[in-house]
């Protein structure tokens, strides 16, 4: 069995227990089938915009880049897709707008880091706080409410009893897996994040590929935001708070390595369906934020921890080992 | 205990005592009724123009509805005077960056400044050098611990708020007769001590009514937090009597998560006062009944009274020579009925 399936049957085994506490706890409401059908569904929902910009996150990573401004891309471009002028464009304006806004601001990210020799940390920082600062311009400050029926009910219209959010966030993760792959270009962004160099040396062209990451990062940004946008059915220069450090967490604990080369997409959508579910579990028991967050803290520090012990300690101290047994002749 | 006649016996003594009480009492004055106390011939209505003066503004610049609100109430007030001249300075992102900026306001030299801190406690000693500096401040809402930093502090009641949402749910929720109620709170910021003193002052109001809250989630001020929190909320608790949401502005998430999950057999109050909030408690056609107010208004007023303090005038409706020193506003509840009178101070 290869080290991804088994992490991501770890991963799948933490979900089962955490509705197993649920069940534990709160056996009148998790014993109702009905009641646990729409708290998953609730929770699939609350999944899906983080989830989209965590797709995008986990490519950026496996390139072996970072992308710290992906919560102010997704504020930036719902904060444009609902001005009054964008609205007046209707639905697909919108969503053109927030896609454009976001695959835009990637293309800055990109150009800054692949051609301008930037730290992608660096510039990324400095994009977060430049994209919030001019979302607030846009917004002059104030939320601006989503009028527009048909972005709004992406929430509440169901397809085979699914919101569509949730198919958009499902259509999203299997493109992105499907992308990692079963394509070239995610061959090409496993090889440029685990060895630039060499991959530089088999023939890819190295900066025009981490250009396209952070498209692709920012084009998800702008997914998100569509998706945020008609859940809170209003965008704000301060949404998305903090959703950088969402995203790297879920694919961390999912599995990529963050020096690159490494990871998978079904690794990082379990990673944000266990936060999920652990912020949910934490609401339907009416225990604190903090210490949601410290329970939070703890599972992105364990799973690092024993991602560490497989591939880093375990695996020299197992040569340590061999050596000094090893018969001398 | 079996009643009977030492009960009555000791209803007769205390009224006995009471009577004997507040005749004593009407023996002590000396003096004869004088007519009220006035200022005097000079009064002359705040209105009319006096003295030139400068006054010299500094809020967060903040990402939220209230603090925009906030600024945009000191500059219209200004405008209305003929007599102000209102320079205001960018505050910045943080406490440090906001000294910056009331430095090169301070070396203007405004005649007065009205200053809303990023904190308190970190820009007190602001406070404390303009004072020594002969120029006066109006400290808005976040309040300078030392007294000695501010000639006046105008201020919301955080605490009063909470109060105010835990009567209006304990008042109905009484008069309907509803029994062991259930009832959400969706609050800000937690790490806040705003967010705290609401939490403590509904808590407390809810407890005269012998009522609690089943569930409490807090959310960041903003709408997509508030859908979220608000969706978790909904789930924990399949039925539910009553909701109080902290903020307006949060409140927009609230309400869709709310109508999102097709739920409405409980009554919700909101914060703060937004405009959109007072025309939905005025439709009347959502969960939203009342929200209990913390109104930017107070800003407005906090230039009005800087104008006054520059003038060296006093309040024309108060006796006193000079405005006072502290005003706390108190949480109005905004409700159906008088949501009207609040629109204009709608933010």
């Amino acid at each position: 069995m290869s080290e991804s399936i088994r992490r991501n049957l770890g991963l799948a085994a933490i979900l089962i227990a955490l509705f197993g506490i649920g069940f534990l706890t709160k056996p009148e409401l998790y014993g109702d089938p009905g009641w646990l059908a729409g708290n998953i569904a609730t929770i699939l929902q609350q999944s899906a915009a983080i989830g989209v910009v965590t797709v995008g996150m986990t490519f950026v990573i496996i390139g072996g880049g970072i992308d710290l401004s992906v919560g102010a891309i997704v504020a930036l471009a719902g904060v444009w897709s609902t001005t009054v002028d964008t609205q007046g464009f209707g639905a697909a304006g919108m969503v053109f707008t927030a896609l454009a806004v976001g695959a835009g601001v990637g293309l800055v990210n990109g150009i800054l880091i692949a051609y301008g020799r930037l730290v992608a940390f660096i510039a990324t920082l400095a994009m977060l706080v430049a994209a919030r600062g001019l979302a607030a311009q846009i917004s002059g400050k104030q939320t601006q409410l989503s009028l527009n029926a048909t972005i709004n009910s992406l929430t509440t219209t169901k397809l085979l009893g699914i919101p569509l959010i949730v198919l958009i966030f499902a259509v999203v993760a299997a493109a992105g897996a499907v992308l990692l792959n079963r394509t070239t270009f995610g061959r090409r962004t496993i090889a440029v994040g685990g060895n630039p160099e060499a991959a530089r040396l088999a023939g890819i062209n190295v900066r025009g590929h981490t250009m396209l990451l952070y498209v692709l990062s920012g084009l998800c940004c702008g997914i998100g935001a569509v998706l945020l946008t008609s859940q809170a059915t209003s965008a704000q220069a301060a949404m998305a708070n903090l959703y950088e450090l969402d995203a790297i967490a879920a694919a961390i604990i999912g599995g990529t390595l963050l020096s690159g080369g490494r990871g998978t997409i079904t690794g990082a959508i379990f990673g944000v369906l266990v936060f999920s579910t652990i912020t949910n579990l934490f609401a339907v028991n009416n225990l604190s934020t903090e210490a949601q967050n410290m329970v939070k803290g703890g599972i992105i520090i364990a799973a690092v921890l024993v991602q560490q012990i497989k591939f880093g300690s375990l695996t020299a101290f197992l040569h340590r080992q061999k050596a000094v047994t090893a018969p001398t002749t | 205990m079996k009643p009977g006649p030492i009960n009555r016996r000791r209803i007769l003594l205390g009224g006995a005592i009471l009577t004997t009480t507040a005749a004593l009492a009407a023996c002590t004055g000396n003096d004869t009724p004088s007519s009220a106390q006035t200022k005097g011939g000079d009064a002359v209505p705040n209105s009319s123009p006096g003295k030139a003066v400068t006054i010299g503004f500094s809020a967060p610049a903040a990402d939220h509805g209230w603090i925009a609100a906030i600024t945009g109430n000191a500059r219209a007030q200004a405008a209305t005077f003929s007599d102000v001249t209102l320079k205001t300075v960018e505050a910045g992102a943080d406490a440090a960056a906001q000294r910056a900026a009331l430095a090169t306001l301070v070396s203007q030299k405004p005649d007065v400044i009205v200053v809303l801190p990023h904190d308190g406690k970190e820009l007190n000693s602001f406070g404390l050098e303009a004072m020594k500096a002969d120029i006066p401040v109006v400290n808005l809402d976040r309040a300078f611990p030392d007294a000695l930093a501010y000639r006046l502090q105008i201020k919301g009641d955080n605490y009063g708020m909470g109060a105010a949402a835990g009567h209006y749910i304990g008042t109905r929720l009484t008069a309907a007769g509803t029994a062991s109620p259930i009832i959400g709170e969706i609050a800000g910021i937690d790490s806040l001590e705003l967010t705290q003193e609401r939490s403590r002052g509904f808590k407390e109001a809810l407890a005269v009514y012998g009522f609690s809250v089943a569930n409490r989630r807090a959310a960041e001020f903003t709408a997509d937090s508030g859908q979220r929190e608000a969706t978790n909320l909904l789930n924990a608790l399949p039925t539910m009597d009553a909701l109080w949401n902290h903020d307006d502005d949060q409140g927009i998430g609230v309400l869709a998560a709310i109508s999102q999950a097709s739920r409405g057999e409980f009554f919700m109050v909101g914060g703060a006062g937004s405009t959109a909030a007072i025309q939905t408690i005025q439709a009347d056609n959502s969960v939203l009944k009342a929200s209990v107010t913390y109104s930017p208004s107070m800003a407005s007023s906090a230039i009005a009274l800087a104008r006054l303090i520059a003038q060296g005038r006093g309040m024309s409706d108060l006796v006193e020579l000079a405005v006072p020193k502290e005003i706390v506003l108190a949480s109005e509840t905004i409700t159906k009925d008088n949501a009207a009178g609040y629109l204009p101070l709608g933010f």
